[in-house]
């Protein structure tokens, strides 16, 4: 019993954290139809951002670490938003142009990285509670788990309210459905776009530091290994549901934690298994709206 | 050009490649209903969108809405055009299908001072489904909404593209009531397949064909001449064509 307790919750925490990273994927890819491939480099930025404020204030204490976050957020969040505006905004339609150039920029980014923070991993400390244990039915649970969940709901109750309740919540809404009717309704639509690349920004740089943190270091390539899991939640998920990434996310993570632990180390294996079912049963995911 | 609101001189539009107008001319008078006639598929539609810079075009688009200055609109954005006071009613009606009916309409105020009332009093329904999904409304209600989004603004002009296309009788003539009071104070290029409301709303007629303007002048006119009608819409009477 103990056992799954430990599986199921760790793997909620680590299904957090592909939420965080997926979330603005998702969001990106259904108002704008653009694969961001540069996404992880924004988690990645946030994460040595963080680390670099935490090193600097000293990194055990709960002020530094939410510093650490906020700054994450905001870090990731402008990356994202210049990245819109100085890249993507001139090649709206152009499928081949976006990709060619969020993978040249997702490449670009990751050898600044290790031009500047070096290749090797940075180990990061937090506050001492991180680093424990709390005991529940039996399992002792890693508390670092416990911030990813909590920080993956207030990101996601956080994104719906935004889009239920303001007035660029509802573009997006509308835009998602309808781009260019959006426009024929004299709203510039292209405000908006930079408005979600800039939340999907925040919310990666939220999980870079956050991931430094369940990792236990930082590293220019931590956005690239996330980022291929994010993508395939955002498959499973539905593109452009964000709900539908957050139902992925969970089971994605659940189940490539139960099978690493019941079936030998194959949790990457059964999670690309259940994208290719998701594939061929339901193509548009498991929230998506079919094309 | 007191008495013209828009100009269209040579505009050529093109949709994924293919050319869909060609050289089309023509002006819409400041007033009242301008009906843009022409069989299915001459390019009606890509007229309205290439006005409104929805698709790839080429050509002059003068609007004369502020004052009577001229203003070009042929190098501008579709945002930027339509809030020079510009309406559209798209064919289809391309509702917000997963939007309320009230956020449909929040969504396209524009004005500081939107006309809640004005739509309120013309489409009552609307304002008893004000919470229901758009998607779930009928093809009229649909229809009432995006007239309505049109409304709320107090436009120079507005572009109504086929506002009756699949619609029952009696939908056909409350949509027909809302147009004829839209357009004592606002004109109205106004795309349509259904001659009988062309008949009841339209003073003028511009008829499309292979692309091109064949035919500018009195709607009356034009639906008087059964060989026009025949050889430019392919309604083979009149009659047939009321019916």
């Amino acid at each position: 019993m103990s056992t799954v307790v430990l599986l199921l919750i760790t793997g909620l925490g680590l299904g957090a954290l592909y939420f965080l990273v997926a979330s603005g994927l998702s969001l990106i890819y259904g108002l704008m139809g653009v694969l961001n491939f540069a996404h992880g480099s924004f988690l990645t930025l946030g994460a040595f951002a963080g680390w670099e404020l935490a090193r600097r204030l000293g990194s055990d204490n709960w002020g530094t670490f939410i510093a650490s976050i906020a700054l994450g957020a905001v870090v990731g969040a402008i990356f994202a938003a210049a990245t819109e505006f100085f890249l993507i905004r001139r090649l709206y339609e152009r499928h081949i142009e976006q990709v060619l150039v969020t993978v040249g920029l997702a490449l670009a980014s990751v050898a600044l990285f290790d031009g500047i923070w070096g290749t090797d991993p940075i180990y990061v400390t937090g506050p001492k509670w991180l680093g424990g244990t709390t005991q529940i039915l039996g399992a002792s649970i890693p508390n670092n788990r416990f911030i990813l969940i909590l920080a993956a709901v207030l990101v996601l109750l956080g994104i719906v309210l935004f889009l239920k309740y303001t007035r660029y919540g509802l573009i997006i809404r509308a835009g998602v459905e309808n781009r260019s009717m959006v426009t024929a309704l004299g709203i510039d639509v292209r405000r908006a776009f930079t408005v979600v690349f800039a939340i999907g920004g925040a919310a990666a740089g939220i999980g870079g530091v956050l991931a430094s943190s369940y990792y236990g270091y930082v590293a220019p390539s931590i956005g690239g290994s996330l980022l291929i899991f994010a993508f395939i939640v955002t498959v499973i998920g539905g593109l452009g549901s964000l709900s539908g990434a957050a139902i992925a996310a969970a089971l994605v993570a659940v189940l490539q934690q139960f099978a690493n632990f019941y079936l030998g180390g194959t949790g990457d294996f059964v999670v690309v298994l259940l994208l290719a079912v998701v594939l061929l049963v339901r193509p548009s995911g498991l929230l998506g709206s079919k094309a | 050009m007191s008495n013209i609101i828009l100009s269209v001189k040579g505009l050529s539009a093109r949709i994924a490649g293919q050319q869909v107008v060609e050289d089309v001319t023509f002006e819409v008078p400041a007033t009242g209903v301008t009906a843009l006639l022409g069989r299915n598929g001459v390019g009606k539609t890509s007229t309205i969108k290439g006005i409104l810079g929805l698709i790839e075009r080429k050509g002059e688009v003068t609007f004369f809405g502020d004052d009577q200055k001229a203003t070009r609109l042929d190098k501008q954005r579709t945002h930027r055009i339509v809030q020079q006071g510009i309406g559209y009613v798209p064919e289809d009606r391309e509702v917000f299908s997963k939007l309320t009916v009230a956020e449909n309409l929040r969504l396209a105020e524009r004005d500081s001072n939107p006309r809640r009332d004005f739509v309120a009093e013309l489409f009552p329904d609307l304002v008893a489904r004000a919470g229901q999904l758009a998607g779930t409304l009928s093809g009229g209600q649909q229809q009432m909404l995006s007239l309505g989004r049109a409304l709320l603004n107090t436009n120079k002009l507005l572009l109504v593209d086929e506002p009756t296309k699949g619609l029952a009788p009696i939908i056909v003539g409350e949509v027909a009531a809302a147009l004829a009071e839209a357009a004592k104070t606002v004109p109205i290029l106004l795309v349509e397949q259904n001659l009988q409301v062309v008949r009841q709303l339209a003073a003028g007629a511009i008829v499309i064909e292979g692309g091109r303007v064949v035919h500018t002048g009195s709607a009356s006119e034009f639906l008087g001449d059964e060989e026009m009608i025949q050889r430019f819409l392919g309604v083979a009477t009149a009659a047939e064509a009321a019916s």
